[in-house]
């Protein structure tokens, strides 16, 4: 009983660090330029694409091709951002909610139209497949990977937006934009890096993520629900509000199915109702 | 706060003096008249076209009322379907559960979505911007879900056939044309417009539009925001399952992609298309997008996603108040220069 606990619960972590990191961009850009960007889970799925693509066609072992797919994507993101994004910027959030509703029902279509409608495989290197048996519980080996890799790229964002002039301008920009802009900080080259950054990590969840969360072109539209919440729940532009919400979500989620899985997705609603019941702020305090 | 493309969808372009004193004008003009002549000109013009037809009427009925909340109260709905399945789940219920006549199931669904749409509204009123994206998407989702999970009332995936039709007042039954169910449609549709008209240019309508402006002024103003924000949510609710119990009785079927997702992104495509907060809009979209998927079924429907997604952006990006702020648009330029 503790044992299915314990694992429930580890199971939960992986799937809520992997929401963080798919997430945490969207968080980042929704309080940073205060934009609704629907079309962000399609950036992970770009992520997950790209991935399969370069181990399929390249045969890159599944490690090396992280870095690329990251790089990849943050630069798709940088074009989207210079080219399309940006003429929305000062726009109000239903033409924002229109315009990547549009974006991401492209995306769909597209990645129907070259990959086909089913669910991409992956196949995952030796040394990450298998259980690992610590203290009478089960650990996949794979979701102990996922859960490093998230805490290293928790800390690296970390130490970004803390300790560097790079983070300490997008803070600013946050907080606000026209003293920002006022002080000399170039508010535009911020924004590109950070929805590049964003959209780039993204696109990292998305490559990790195919072994958990699956990959098909309907993944923008199926977990644009879950992203969103991370976001409202953690309230946008906090970077710890968003994990403390994606794991929140990630273990409830995992519960809800392994305990009662006749309730379905129905766990995952109801705590969002209850969740933005009593913190229409999100949990962070911090207006959305 | 959603002010700006509500700024400059919002007015309705009239004659100037209209826009001088800023109030809304009652009085029918010629072009709306010419326009409510159309649908009974088409009953005899295109004879074989009638079920598209009633198609048509029935989901401008949906996007009137997403076009009551999102264009006139600022409030966007991903999860608008909820209402409409709502609606027509319970009339093809009432209807394949012994209960044929249409227009209790038609008063039935509508009241069935109204009563649902309240504890929502609640719940979507208390929010900000992204709280209310992501109730509604979620509530729609939900739907979906329940009704995927609900089989034995619902169907589950395969929907709900074996659907009685009665006869309409009695006398009329559902003909294999479409006859019945487009005069049907129509007059479900005009008198329930009539009725969005009056309300969109009734105080309540008003302090709608102040409140899309300006949230805190309007308070300020000792509006109670929240509870005409909620009345709206409601009626709008009612709308839609008036629109989905319509096309559950005139097409027999009803299956959970009436609860859908892409059913929530359609109507907000077809309110985009036509231009928000204008009524006509909501029309004249829903024509031009069923045509439009009808003209273009022999091609693969993946393509006709893309072009939708194209078209989304397009308008955002270009064309913003749609079909119906260009002709305004283009009305006011040749006003000028005459």
């Amino acid at each position: 009983m503790l044992g299915s606990f314990l694992g429930v619960l580890f199971d939960g972590v992986a799937y809520g660090s992997l929401l963080f990191l798919i997430s945490v961009g969207l968080s980042v850009t929704m309080g940073l330029m205060n934009f609704v960007n629907l079309a962000h889970g399609a950036f992970a799925m770009i992520g997950g694409y790209l991935c399969v693509l370069l181990m399929s066609r390249l045969d890159m072992p599944f490690l090396a091709t992280l870095p690329v797919v990251f790089l990849a994507v943050a630069l798709i993101g940088a074009a989207l951002e210079r080219t399309l994004y940006r003429r929305l910027h000062r726009a109000g959030h239903l033409d924002q909610v229109l315009f990547s509703i549009g974006l991401t029902l492209m995306a769909v279509a597209a990645a129907t139209y070259v990959w086909g409608p089913g669910q991409q495989p992956v196949r995952l290197p030796g040394f990450l497949r298998g259980q690992m048996h610590v203290a009478g519980v089960d650990l996949g080996i794979y979701r102990l990977f996922l859960i490093g890799l998230v805490v290293a790229a928790t800390l690296a964002l970390q130490f970004l937006m803390t300790k560097t002039r790079f983070g300490a301008r997008i803070r600013a920009s946050v907080d606000n934009q026209a003293a920002a802009a006022g002080l000399g900080i170039p508010v535009d080259q911020v924004f590109v890096l950070t929805f590049a950054l964003g959209a780039g990590l993204a696109g990292l969840g998305g490559a990790v993520g195919i072994d958990v969360l699956g990959l098909d072109p309907t993944f923008p539209i199926k977990y644009m629900v879950y992203f969103l919440l991370v976001v409202a729940v953690g309230g946008a532009g906090s970077i710890k509000g968003s994990l403390l919400a994606a794991l929140l979500l990630g273990i409830f989620d995992v519960a809800g199915k392994y305990y009662v899985p006749e309730a379905g997705a129905f766990i995952i609603y109801g705590l969002m109702l209850v969740l933005l019941l009593f913190f229409p702020d999100g949990l962070s305090g911090k207006k959305a | 706060m959603m002010t700006r493309p509500a700024a400059e969808a919002g007015e309705p372009a009239g004659p100037p003096r209209n826009r001088l004193s800023g109030l809304p004008d009652d009085r029918w003009s010629v072009r709306e008249a010419i326009f409510w002549t159309i649908p009974p000109l088409c009953y005899f013009a295109f004879p074989g076209y009638l079920m598209l037809g009633s198609q048509i009427l029935i989901a401008g009925l949906f996007a009137l009322s997403l076009d009551l909340i999102m264009g006139y109260a600022g409030i966007v709905s991903l999860g608008q379907a909820a209402f409409f399945g709502t609606g027509a789940y319970t009339a093809g219920w009432l209807a394949s559960h012994g209960w044929p006549d249409p227009l209790s199931g038609l008063l039935a669904g509508s009241a069935a979505a109204a009563v649902v749409g309240l504890p929502i509204g609640f719940l979507v009123v208390r929010g900000r911007d992204l709280g209310r994206l992501i109730v509604t998407l979620g509530v729609g989702m939900l739907f979906f879900e329940a009704a995927n999970k609900a089989a034995s009332v619902t169907g589950g995936v395969d929907g709900l056939s074996g659907m009685e039709a009665g006869r309409l007042f009695g006398l009329f039954d559902f003909d294999l044309f479409g006859r019945t169910a487009y005069l049907y449609s129509l007059g479900v549709l005009f008198p329930l417009f009539l009725g969005c008209r009056r309300l969109v240019r009734s105080p309540f309508g008003l302090s709608l539009r102040g409140i899309r402006e300006n949230a805190t002024r309007m308070a300020a103003l000792g509006a109670p925001v929240r509870r005409r924000l909620i009345g709206i949510f409601v009626i709008a609710a009612a709308l839609a399952g008036a629109a989905g119990a319509l096309l559950a009785q005139t097409t027999r079927f009803v299956g959970p992609d009436s609860l859908g997702f892409s059913r929530s992104a359609e109507v907000l495509i077809m309110l985009v298309l036509g231009g928000a907060g204008r009524l006509y809009g909501a029309l004249v979209g829903a024509a031009l997008f069923l045509l439009a998927q009808d003209v273009l079924a022999g091609f693969d429907p993946l393509y006709w996603q893309f072009w939708l997604g194209l078209m989304l952006v397009g308008v955002v990006l270009h064309a913003r108040g749609g079909v119906m702020g260009g002709c305004e648009l283009l009305a006011e330029r040749l006003g000028r220069h005459r």
